[in-house]
């Protein structure tokens, strides 16, 4: 069916309208990566000192390290016309201390911070949790969904039940609980809950319902066993339900903050939201190294959004709109 | 997604939905056969036994999750409760009624908090659920290509880490030079302290919150628009109506399940909000920007008041669910 087609100025005003929404939203994520980027500390020959741009005021809406490069980058050719290869050799110079210390933060954190580690520890968790969630989450709900047995829909109800109760009423008892465990400041106090979210399996039911049964009667005719018949047949089929469960997952475990400053205290142990709440905490480090940080952090997200971006949508609407 | 912590887990994301709008049960077409074997199976402990031995297997695929979500869900919900009515130690916590409720009702510090998250909610929820209603209807007025980019750029804000855009705008809520101060001063105002004072801190985070956008909720708004049928516009021009009269008559009445849906979720997450405030405030100056979460945090696992906590953390869930009744009563009202 068609839409009634506005006409052009009105759908000129309306796409202005949203650029202008969508840069203040977007703006935010821009300075992070603006100020990652900043040029800390630049004196130039008429300068009597160095000036950081980082927090000059007005603030720097771009990194200045670009068009100085630039600049100097002109004045050196100039220069090398001239013949005059002092002044040449000092442009160059200023343009390599343009370049290392734009990117230096970046360098900083991984050499003198535990970045690195952090980086790895969060990438470690949220890929064990995901795997773990896809796995044990359909094998829950494939049974659920297809299966009859005695407390079937007791298990489920019970399960289901719990999605509406916050995650803050269970965080004194949880953190008693990996203590007596002897979890306490280990990745397994992040990982053992993370598991045990409930969400999965009922998303997983809800998506294994539309697998028909004829499929799984014909796999049982062919001897297949209940496993087989599973990773063969049942996962195959779920693969859009398993990718819009395995995108949430992985977010929310990669963003997950509140219980990880919790069980967490030791540095090298940190994942990295945890990891820049000390950084900021210390108050040791620049605002420039504090949103390279963040960048860091930030960028393995956006890179999954972008690739993953319809299973998002997907995900999303897969649980909330009924079709 | 709106505030905090827990509203970013996909079960508040996706989950509450269901809860309003699909039946969670059994299949409905398949409802009778299922009684039918488990009404026998109940009557008859052998046949019962035959069952869940027939099935073994289903048992088998639903262990570890069962395992896990006993220990690590179950006991603890259970837990937080009996808790609540304990003053907790290592060896032997003892029961000690009501006293653990009483304080939390009796502490200044509690009202405070349950304030200003009432305050932070109600300003909130309300403009970013109209919001990504008024954004999403103009999103959807554009072609296939402007529109999945506009969704893009409305939703990617949303996963990204709130400790990483708390960071951000504690600097733009920088006194020296922020850029909330520096666009001031275009205008002959300020300087302000944002963060610093009490009467405007926990303005400034209602602000920010208002100005990340509601991603989930313009995604939602925007599969819903796509399932209205067009023949309904169609009538409607027949008879004359305006744009803005069929948005007003058709759009959104027949938006309102996925309005509910969102307006239960945002709360839900505006309650636990506390990324925020214990990146970019601490709950200060003074008390002026203290939540619940945060409290309970504070109570929790600084004092280490655990039975306090629990008591906290027990009644935010009750008032979680009254409102989230009330919300469901009001939104459902006239259908």
């Amino acid at each position: 069916m068609k839409k009634k087609p506005l006409d052009r100025l009105n759908k000129l005003i309306i796409f202005g309208l949203l650029t202008v929404f969508a840069v203040v939203s977007l703006l935010p994520l821009y300075w992070v990566f603006s100020t990652s980027l900043q040029l800390s500390s630049y004196q130039s020959q008429d300068m009597e000192r160095p000036v950081s741009y980082v927090d000059s005021n007005p603030p720097k809406m771009y990194p200045m390290g670009i068009p100085l490069y630039f600049k100097h980058w002109g004045e050196a050719r100039e220069a090398a016309k001239a013949g005059d290869t002092e002044e040449e050799a000092y442009h160059r110079d200023m343009m390599d201390h343009i370049v290392s210390n734009s990117f230096g933060s970046f360098k900083n954190l991984f050499k003198k911070h535990d970045v690195g580690k952090w980086f790895f520890n969060s990438i470690y968790i949220a890929v064990v949790v995901t795997i773990g969630i896809l796995l044990i989450d359909s094998m829950a709900g494939y049974v659920l969904a297809k299966k009859k047995f005695p407390g079937r829909n007791l298990i489920f109800w019970i399960i289901i039940s719990t999605m509406m109760i916050p995650g803050q009423v269970t965080l004194v008892p949880l953190f008693i609980m990996v203590g007596n465990l002897g979890l306490m400041d280990t990745h397994w106090a992040l990982i053992l809950p993370d598991l045990s979210m409930v969400f999965g399996v009922f998303l997983m039911r809800q998506f294994m319902y539309s697998i028909p049964d004829e499929l799984l009667e014909a796999a049982r005719m062919d001897g297949a066993s209940e496993w087989r018949t599973f990773w063969t047949v049942v996962l195959p089929l779920a693969r859009p339900g398993l990718a819009a469960l395995g995108i949430f997952t992985f977010m929310n475990v990669w963003n997950s903050f509140l219980w990880p400053i919790i069980v967490l205290n030791t540095a090298e142990l940190y994942t990295l939201p945890v990891g820049l709440k000390t950084l900021q905490d210390a108050n040791l480090a620049s605002f420039k190294l504090l949103m390279s940080g963040a960048a860091v952090a930030a960028i393995p997200m956006i890179i999954v959004f972008i690739l993953f971006q319809r299973y998002f949508v997907k995900g999303l609407t897969l649980g909330g709109v009924k079709e | 997604m709106k505030a905090g912590y827990a509203s970013r887990t996909p079960a508040s994301l996706l989950g509450g939905g269901n809860m309003t709008q699909m039946p969670m049960g059994a299949v409905p077409k398949k409802k009778d056969e299922k009684l039918k074997v488990i009404g026998k199976a109940k009557g008859n402990p052998r046949k019962l036994f035959y069952e869940m031995k027939r099935n073994y297997s289903a048992y088998l695929f639903l262990l570890p999750k069962l395992i896990l979500f006993t220990l690590f869900v179950a006991i603890p919900v259970v837990w937080a409760f009996v808790l609540s009515f304990q003053k907790y130690k290592i060896f032997g916590s003892e029961f000690v009624g009501f006293e653990n409720y009483i304080k939390v009702f009796e502490s200044d510090a509690f009202r405070i908090a349950l304030k200003n998250t009432l305050l932070f909610t109600v300003v909130t929820v309300p403009f970013g659920v109209i919001s990504a209603l008024v954004l999403s209807t103009l999103i959807f007025e554009l072609g296939k290509l402007s529109q999945s980019l506009f969704r893009s750029a409305f939703y990617l804000p949303t996963v990204t880490s709130m400790v990483i855009i708390a960071m951000v705008w504690r600097w733009m809520y920088n006194y020296d030079f922020g850029l909330f101060n520096y666009v001031l001063g275009w205008f002959g105002v300020g300087p302000v302290n944002w963060l610093g004072q009490s009467n405007t801190a926990l303005w400034a985070l209602i602000i920010m919150q208002c100005l990340i956008p509601f991603g989930v909720g313009i995604i939602m708004y925007l599969a819903s628009m796509g399932s209205i049928s067009q023949s309904l516009y169609e009538a409607a021009r027949m008879d004359g109506a305006s744009r803005f009269k069929q948005w007003i008559h058709i759009t959104i009445p027949l938006l309102k399940p996925t309005t509910l849906y969102l307006v239960l979720l945002s709360t839900i997450g505006s309650f636990q909000v506390f990324t925020q405030i214990i990146m970019m405030t601490g709950g200060g100056p003074g008390s002026a920007t203290e939540t619940l979460v945060h409290l309970i945090y504070k109570t929790g696992f600084r004092d280490f008041e655990f039975g306090l906590a629990g008591a906290q953390s027990v009644v935010l869930f009750v008032i979680i669910l009254i409102f989230s009744v009330i919300q469901f009563r009001v939104l459902r009202h006239d259908e």
